[in-house]
């Protein structure tokens, strides 16, 4: 059989699916109640810093973000398309690029925060 | 006898108009724009923590607004509705047999409900 990349393009978007469906909603929750003053104790420089200078905390955070990254990127990809966007490859190559550049700038901030 | 062939008119642009059915679809895969944006925020959010309180105050700053509420109402709304048809199909997405019989696909969206109830209200408590 042919090798093909399709499974781990597809087992990015299915694992990115998944966390971004149940950490997605009340993580924009948050930052709703952050936009709106809701809570002046909360999203302090303090508590944010210490959850990811801990190695479970940037395990966390960097896993939801790249994975979050990934399918969406995916998911945008063959949403053009459907709307009639057929240069698929330079859409592909635009999105993967923005996904990558994501991943990287976040390895690269929490590598930093200690 | 007219030999032409019948060509069904697809229009590339519109099609998912046609049928709700369709508009549903594209608006779940719209809805990954929507995520990604936030991803995004979050990423640059991150890098302003790194460095340092005034960068990440700085931060807060913008987001606070009424373009800042709008998005975050706008991108609540998409997540929402991709959390919820997400889970909706994972009976056939990842049918789980147990024995002969397959476990009742009730059972595996129920669980996928009551972890997401449990992780956002864990998150929820973390936050504020």
């Amino acid at each position: 059989m042919a090798k093909s990349n399709k499974p781990i393009i597809w087992g990015l978007f299915a694992a990115g699916g998944t966390i971004t469906a149940f950490v997605t909603p009340v993580l924009v929750l948050l930052t709703l109640f952050a936009a709106m003053r809701f809570a002046p104790t909360m999203f302090t420089y303090d508590s944010i810093h210490a959850f990811a200078a801990h190695w479970l905390g940037k395990l966390i955070i960097f896993g939801i973000i790249t994975l979050s990254l990934w399918h969406a990127a995916h998911r945008f990809r063959v949403a053009l398309f459907d709307v009639g966007v057929r240069a698929d490859l330079v859409v592909a190559t635009i999105l993967y690029i923005i996904a990558a550049l994501g991943t990287i700038s976040t390895f690269f901030s929490l590598l930093s925060i200690h | 006898m007219s030999s032409k062939p019948y060509i069904r008119e697809i229009p590339k642009t519109s099609w998912f108009f046609r049928q709700p059915r369709y508009m549903r679809y594209m608006g779940r895969e719209v809805s990954s724009f929507f995520i990604g944006a936030f991803t995004l925020l979050l990423v640059v959010g991150l890098k302003r923590l790194a460095q340092g309180p005034e960068a990440f105050q700085s931060f807060l700053d913008a987001l606070r607004g009424p373009l800042g509420v709008l998005f975050c109402l706008i991108t609540l709304a998409a997540a929402l509705y991709h959390s919820t048809s997400w889970f909706n199909v994972t009976p056939q997405a990842m049918p789980i047999q147990r024995g002969e019989e397959l476990v009742p696909g009730k059972m595996i969206v129920g669980a996928h409900y009551a972890i997401w109830a449990v992780v956002s209200l864990i998150v929820l408590i973390l936050g504020i």
